[in-house]
């Protein structure tokens, strides 16, 4: 392809201009969500579709950590999303696991039944898992939480460690037993240390998806002190859909740990999807 | 070190026998060295020993010791990987010293052994890299010296040199040999390489198919096949055979010359006869058995390979000493040295030498 | 004795798996089986008393429903269109970054930034932007001559599932990119080197190489992304809650609001069972043409 644009210049800057609409497509809504955030009260409504704000205030993000109850959403999300995330990477790498390294009976069908699991609504199951979830008086917890959504993540996370787990030649946990290990002391000395990488992607994409999902949380939380973040900020906008500014500084902040995330699992994206490849 | 005993070992993945029937008795500090083309069951035999494969059938021991169910970390084996199977995240001290690190051993203790092996295989000065930062030569090394650190009771060798250029293949398997002068272990080395097993070998198992073929000495294998197959699978170049039936002191080829052989008495049953290229000679067009047409001459400077044509027999090879000055096109005569002839029944059981 | 270690080699790799197995059955096939028979159940929160088995009642009433076949149709339309666009500007994409230009890595992190972004947030977002009060879109609609004037499409019964689909082809595009992007990179480089030595074109080495090569995965991609965006609803929940007039309903949302806000389990299973057969229906219908393409 390079040959080719030098060939012609039309191409190349039909080239730039393509880069150009999608990096416009793809920044833009979160340029706004960030200007609208820093627009102070005052200018709000008459600079609403200003493309640069004449002034910055910081005044949104303040009133909204401080005054309302987002750090306590932010905090019971930090807990839903970091203990899914680890519940998950635990429970998917030892399935992984075995998927990459056993041959055995059923293997067939439970790799059927993770597949199936990406495909069916998962709304399907929400009525059923509410009435559980009551019936064990888990409602408005976060331990629910966590254990409704590891389950939902562990199909995909399974394939994304089985992947790494791939990856890593088997005649190594092999020279490793006969150096005299166990199974699992050879997959804790050996093993452990070079999927770290890969635990890290899966725990990223893990993370992501707990952070931002909402309408299981919206089910099976109600009251104000356990909402997680996108239940909060959904709340908020209902009740107080006049205050542009703090809602968006409130989506700004939502949108930091995911961005950290991102940057952390971004060059394990294209390797990671591929292989499991089922969900986003 | 150890007496290893397979009786009757057996591999089976479900339906699928990939072994049967094998019966191997490995004497203490022997170096046995199986060898078969891929897919013959040679790896899958060599796993079985080292505890990393299920043994399906049979009785495997170790010193009369019964080890079918024993975990790879209780059988004292150590083995060199093809792919060597170094640890990437550990340094080549690490890497040699895990087995006894496992064992909890030492600090001491590890260090002087792990020096020691070091020592052996001239790696002293590579202790702190990682394997990434190695050679392909000095991975095999470290992947040895991992083996011989803890002074296991057998090594084994998975096509240990297949990842090596040519010349360090060679400069290998002299110190492999080396090594087992030194250390005087049983040594199990599986190849698909015949000039390794060769080489290397007290005794030769030839596996095909899922069978021992045979099982003896480099020279043994090389004088007296026990059926086509080893024949032709040892030595190399490889062995000619030609279709003959027996005649009265000899056999006849399908062309119809006789061939006379010192030793006649099994003639009736013979379907084939082998013979190897450096048992043929060239000779005088007028004077040999055969009438041959040089196809393709190459001259290796210590040896000549001639391929040839003869009517009505096909193509065979001749290999001899020193340079022969034919050239594409030449009629050769070709003799037999007939008491390096080998007979072969139609199902490729050897009749023996005919010499 | 004999069976010991080879037992342990049946056992093992169950050690490592029982603990995904036993949260997948227990939250979610259990669930599922449970879901199935409620749709044959009076199950309403709100009426307490009235529960016990109907029989297909629910199915019938179903089937009267003027608001589950509207959303049918808007779940075909709403999956439809935003597939089209995602897989679009996706392979457009994926082909930019399959060629080499100043800043490709930055420029790669910033394109793949909606994937990361949390839904409810994109929901939001793209919500804002179309409100005239603060977002520009309306004006540039309006200017373009799109929109006579400048007003929210999403309260436009006849526009509003537009909202939602742009939102969904913002959030879609990088997971197509990505998917493709790692199909063309599994393109071996010699096969490019071979058509130019063999005369092609770009054009023709694209349709005789690239589209060829990619087709497997394009099909496994489309087809799990149809399934995945029909199931879709926090868009839409988020940005129009189905409204306005049930013009933006999907089974997927009407799953949710009949459950979320009637708190009428029994009818809201019936549709998620109406969802999952027409899923199956596809699903059989695409391997089958598959298989069918295959034998070709």
């Amino acid at each position: 392809m390079p040959a080719v644009s030098r060939r012609h210049p039309g191409l190349v800057i039909g080239k730039y201009l393509a880069l150009a609409f999608y990096l416009t497509f793809a920044l833009f809504p979160l340029y706004w969500l960030l200007k609208i955030a820093v627009t102070p009260d005052a200018l709000i409504f008459s600079e609403g579709t200003r493309l640069v704000p004449s002034a910055i205030s910081f005044d949104n993000f303040v009133t909204v950590i401080f005054q309302t109850d987002f750090l306590a959403y932010f905090k019971n999300s930090l807990i839903v999303s970091l203990g899914t995330a680890f519940f998950t990477t635990l429970i998917a790498a030892g399935a992984g696991y075995a998927f990459s390294r056993f041959v055995f009976k059923g293997k067939r069908i439970i790799i059927a039944i993770m597949l199936i699991t990406q495909m069916f609504p998962l709304l399907m199951i929400i009525a059923p898992v509410y009435k559980i979830v009551a019936d064990f008086g888990l409602l408005n917890s976060l331990t629910s939480l966590i254990i409704v959504y590891t389950a939902f993540n562990i199909p995909f996370a399974t394939f994304l460690m089985q992947s790494f787990f791939d990856g890593i030649p088997k005649d190594l946990e092999e020279a490793a037993m006969i150096d005299g290990c166990t199974r699992f002391q050879a997959l804790r000395q050996v093993i452990f240390p070079l999927t770290l990488p890969g635990l890290g992607a899966t725990l990223g994409f893990v993370f992501t998806a707990a952070w931002s999902e909402l309408l299981f949380a919206l089910m099976l939380i109600s009251k104000n002190d356990t909402m997680t973040f996108p239940v909060g900020l959904l709340t908020f906008v209902s009740k107080f859909s006049v205050d542009w500014g703090q809602m968006m500084a409130a989506g700004v902040l939502a949108l930091i740990p995911s961005c950290l995330f991102f940057i952390f699992i971004q060059r394990y994206l294209v390797q990671g999807l591929t292989s499991g490849a089922v969900k986003g | 070190m150890a007496r290893i005993e397979l009786q009757n070992i057996g591999k089976s993945y479900g339906a699928a026998e990939v072994l049967r029937n094998i019966n191997l008795d490995i004497e203490d500090g022997e170096f046995i060295v199986l060898v078969g083309p891929s897919g013959c069951g040679k790896s899958t035999l060599l796993r079985m020993i080292a505890g990393l494969e299920p043994i399906t059938a049979g009785d495997f021991l170790i010193d009369g010791e019964w080890m079918n169910d024993m975990r790879p970390r209780d059988r004292d084996i150590a083995m060199v990987f093809q792919s060597y199977a170094l640890y990437p995240h550990m340094d080549v001290g690490r890497n040699m010293g895990f087995s006894m690190e496992i064992r909890r051993a030492t600090k001491d203790e590890r260090k002087s052994k792990v020096a020691q092996a070091a020592e052996t295989l001239g790696l002293t000065h590579l202790m702190g890299r990682l394997p990434k930062a190695l050679s392909g030569g000095q991975r095999q090394r470290v992947a040895m010296g991992r083996a011989i650190v803890r002074n296991p009771r057998a090594f084994l060798f998975d096509e240990p040199l297949s990842n090596l250029d040519a010349a360090l293949r060679v400069e290998m398997r002299l110190e492999i040999a080396r090594l087992h002068q030194k250390l005087g272990a049983t040594m199990i080395y599986v190849t698909h390489d015949q000039v390794e097993a060769l080489t290397l070998a007290d005794r030769i198992v030839v596996l095909n198919g899922g069978d021992i073929q045979q099982v003896g000495t480099p020279l043994e294998l090389y004088e007296r096949p026990a059926n086509k197959f080893v024949a032709q699978f040892i030595g190399s170049p490889t062995m000619n055979v030609v279709p003959v039936s027996g005649a009265e002191g000899g056999v006849t080829t399908q062309n119809g010359i006789l061939i006379n052989l010192p030793d006649a008495s099994k003639v009736t049953e013979a379907a084939e006869l082998g013979i190897r290229p450096e048992h043929l000679d060239v000779v005088d067009p007028a004077a040999g058995d055969l009438l041959a047409v040089a196809d393709v001459v190459e001259h290796l400077g210590s040896d000549t390979n001639l391929y040839v044509n003869v009517d009505g027999l096909g193509a065979l090879m001749v290999r001899k000493h020193g340079n022969i000055p034919a050239k594409s096109g030449d009629k050769l005569g070709l003799r037999i040295q007939a008491e390096h002839a080998h007979l072969f029944t139609a199902n490729g059981r050897s009749l023996g030498c005919a010499g | 004795m004999r069976r010991s270690l080879y037992l342990k080699y049946l056992v093992e790799p169950f050690i490592y798996l029982s603990p995904s197995i036993f949260l997948i059955g227990a939250v979610m096939m259990i669930p599922l089986i449970v879901g199935i028979s409620y749709s044959f159940q009076a199950i309403e929160l709100l009426n307490p008393f009235n529960t016990g088995w109907v029989g297909f009642e629910n199915y019938i009433a179903l089937w009267g429903d003027r608001k589950f076949w509207i959303a049918l149709e808007n779940t075909f339309f709403w999956t439809f269109w935003s597939i089209f666009f995602q897989f679009l500007l996706g392979l457009g994409l994926a082909m930019l970054l399959n060629t080499d230009f100043f800043g490709k890595r930055l420029f790669q992190a910033l394109v793949f930034l909606p994937w990361a972004v949390p839904t409810f947030l994109s929901a939001l977002t793209w919500a804002w932007l179309f409100n005239p009060v603060i977002g520009p879109l309306p004006h540039w609609l309006s200017a373009l001559g799109v929109l006579p004037e400048p007003y929210n499409i999403l309260g436009d019964p006849e526009l509003a599932m537009w909202g939602p689909i742009v939102a969904n082809i913002w959030f879609g595009v990088p997971f197509f990119a990505i998917t493709l992007l790692a199909a063309l990179r599994s393109i071996p480089g010699e096969l490019y080197e071979a058509a130019q030595i063999d005369g092609a074109s770009p054009w023709q080495t694209f349709m005789k190489i690239t589209l060829p090569f990619l087709a497997p995965m394009i099909a496994i991609t489309v087809m799990l992304r149809t399934i995945w965006i029909a199931n879709f609803a926090d868009l839409i929940f988020v940005m129009t809650g189905g409204g306005p007039a049930n013009s933006t309903q999907i089974l997927s949302t009407y799953i949710f609001t009949t459950a979320f806000r009637k708190l009428d389990f029994g009818y809201a299973s019936a549709i998620a069972v109406a969802l999952l057969v027409i899923l199956l229906v596809y699903a059989l219908i695409v391997l089958w043409l598959r298989k069918k393409l295959v034998k070709v």
